[in-house]
């Protein structure tokens, strides 16, 4: 994954700082809240969303069990439209491959649709180091990468901006900025417009992901709101697509499911503003579809985990979680924040480093982000098998080892709670030393006088 | 051994000896009942902040005329196939300066109000929707059906294809949604019936 955040402390630590900053809460509480009103009121206007959903989450699990079949048949029906297939096992091969393609076409400058798999691999950077320059054009993309910054939500990589930030960072970086530009929305939206308009005319590369490919006819899907997509998949001559391998949908017909579920979850309307499908090479152009693993057959392999690879990039997930709406998607430290990003990015970069162990802890196991998923990624049930799998500090396995040596035989446990009862007073409410680490984040509730077991065989179940 | 037959491996070690599954489609499919259709399609594309008129066949050439003297549109695409009985032809090299496109659509979905250009006679290459900042679409009454489902019925995937729901917009400024963006700034639709 990309380089941009090796190094970061883990979540806890994060977000601790994060929580400090009120203006960083302030504009994520707004915005994830519309967004959730916006959502309820589309989804439930459909009476089949249940059913939309359920199917949603066999389709994936069809595609994913047949995988191999459904690559093959893609490969060939995008070559038999006259695009290019290439596979790339990992990011520094698929950052290979397509800094080759641009190489090849003499240009030093693409332009770019907003894409998570080409961020997940530091395509932006790898391009750079071999004198490339990519322009990212969607109107978030573009505040994030003016503003030096990093991306904090999936669908809205800016969203932990304001409007007046954002202004702010189009007067220090933009350079045909009007100088009177205010922080009306609108006149943010037009000033991105002007500044893009004659680069999308001269380009001559893309670089752009996808929503779904389509095994059975070769189509790419892209969904956006704003143009700039059509715009980097139109009128450029090369146009280079790196998908994830899970994209994949068996069929043309099965479109119809996604192209429900995916805008009503993301941006909570009934149809994004545009949707671009092409099969291989189309009106002239030159296509190059790179067909990216890094990790996902890792993940693929897990049972339990495997299920994150249904996931179709919405953000609902993110948008209804509490631990989400105050930290902010920078404390996870990876291209895929909140709940999702908290089963993706472990299982995709493994747990070596204690942010990546840290992420399945990143969460109260409410349940929240299940509920809107609209392909029934249970993600509490990942996390919590993530955290068994995860390393543990010593002192927690002692620990644990311990309790479970005393509640294996409920003779050892009564005896526990008739010690527990008696010394009340006396035990500490906080714990030192290494063991700090478990009562910082929990309150030790009160211990009662005695058991519920020794109240009843005492009093005969009340009767006494 | 190459990268596509590592990942092919790969993949087949993972999940060779899992359970396919059935996929259930219990969800509202095509051909579905349609009262209302025209007016429910013209309520959905209002909803996006785009015009929409709806006028009898017969008076779509004038609608047409009205709309591109009200933008006040002096250089005009329209696309190779577009019905003459409803404009002129024209052909205009360099979009960048031109004020209006005028097309017709493939499909048109109510419940979502999209409507679907696929490149064919009257629509044009993809380019031509995009770079002018007014778009008037002509829709009319048998192309437009009740959902998602249906419409995918009546497409083919080999055609580029591009769907439209309103004026281009963002919604990335605090998760409101802005109408304007990198496509047309106005989408006007007349629906012939």
């Amino acid at each position: 994954m990309s380089q941009t955040f090796v190094g970061m402390p883990s979540f806890p630590k994060n977000a601790a700082i994060a929580v400090q900053d009120s203006q960083l809460r302030f504009n994520l509480r707004k915005a994830t809240r519309t967004i959730r009103g916006k959502r309820a009121s589309v989804v439930e206007e459909l009476p089949d969303w249940a059913e939309l959903r359920q199917a949603g989450k066999a389709i994936k699990d069809h595609t994913l069990r047949n995988l191999e079949r459904y690559l093959v048949q893609m490969e060939a029906a995008v070559s038999a439209a006259g695009g290019t297939v290439h596979w790339a096992k990992d990011a520094e091969e698929a950052n290979r491959i397509v800094a080759g393609l641009v190489k090849a076409t003499g240009e030093t400058e693409v332009v770019k649709v907003k894409s998570m798999a080409t961020q997940e691999i530091g395509l932006n950077e790898a391009l750079a180091v071999e004198g490339v320059t990519a322009y990212e054009t969607d109107l978030a993309e573009l505040i994030v990468q003016l503003g030096d910054d990093w991306p904090s939500h999936i669908l809205v990589p800016a969203i932990h901006r304001n409007r007046a930030e954002i202004r702010e960072i189009f007067l220090a970086k933009m350079a045909d900025v009007p100088a009177d530009l205010t922080d009306e929305p609108k006149a943010l939206a037009d000033a991105a417009r002007l500044h893009l308009r004659e680069r999308f005319l001269r380009a001559k590369v893309a670089i752009s992901g996808a929503n779904f490919m389509i095994a059975e006819t070769g189509t790419l899907v892209v969904l956006e709101s704003e143009g700039n997509g059509r715009m980097c998949l139109t009128l450029p001559e090369t146009l280079i697509s790196v998908v994830g391998i899970e994209k994949l949908l068996p069929a043309w017909r099965d479109l119809e499911v996604f192209l429900q579920l995916l805008p009503r979850s993301s941006t909570g309307e009934r149809m994004n503003p545009y949707t671009s499908m092409w099969t291989g090479a189309v009106e002239g152009q030159d296509f190059h579809l790179v067909l990216l693993d890094n990790g996902r057959t890792d993940v693929l392999a897990d049972e339990v985990g495997r299920q994150a690879l249904r996931c179709i990039r919405c953000s609902a997930c993110l948008n209804v979680c509490p631990v989400y709406e105050r930290a902010g998607g920078h404390a996870y430290g990876s291209v895929y924040p909140g709940p999702i990003g908290a089963i993706l990015t472990p299982q995709l970069r493994g747990m070596d480093t204690a942010l990546d162990r840290s992420l399945p802890f990143a969460s109260s196991l409410c349940g929240a982000c299940y509920d809107v998923c609209p392909v029934a990624i249970d993600i509490p049930s990942v996390l919590v098998d993530l955290r068994a799998k995860a390393r543990h500090p010593r002192t927690e396995r002692i620990g644990m080892a311990a309790a479970g040596w005393v509640f294996n035989r409920s003779v050892r446990l009564a005896r526990a709670q008739r010690f527990g009862g008696r010394m009340r007073k006396l035990i500490p409410k906080r714990l030192p030393g290494p063991m700090s680490g478990w009562t910082d984040t929990r309150d030790l509730p009160d211990i009662p006088q005695e058991s519920f077991r020794a109240w009843w065989d005492r009093t005969e179940g009340g009767a006494r | 051994m190459t990268s596509r037959d590592l990942i092919l491996a790969r993949i087949r070690a993972a999940v060779g000896d899992a359970p396919d599954v059935e996929i259930p489609r219990g969800y509202r499919g095509p051909g579905a009942e349609s009262d209302g259709l025209i007016e429910h399609f013209a309520e959905r594309v209002r909803d996006y902040r785009a015009v929409v008129h709806v006028v009898d066949a017969a008076e779509v050439a004038a609608a047409i005329g009205d709309a591109l003297a009200r933008r006040e549109a002096g250089r005009v695409v329209v696309p190779a196939g577009f019905p003459a009985e409803w404009l002129a032809e024209s052909v205009i090299e360099d979009l960048t300066t031109v004020d209006a496109v005028v097309t017709t659509c493939a499909v048109a979905i109510a419940e979502t109000g999209t409507i679907v250009l696929d490149a064919g006679d009257g629509m044009g290459r993809r380019a031509l929707t995009l770079v002018p900042d007014y778009h008037l679409c002509v829709v009319r009454a048998d192309q437009v059906v009740p959902g998602v489902p249906d419409a995918l019925t009546r497409l083919d995937p080999v055609r580029p294809l591009t769907w439209i729901s309103g004026p281009s917009a963002t919604s990335d400024i605090e998760l409101n949604r802005v109408e304007g963006v990198h496509g047309p700034r106005t989408l006007e639709v007349i629906i012939s019936i």
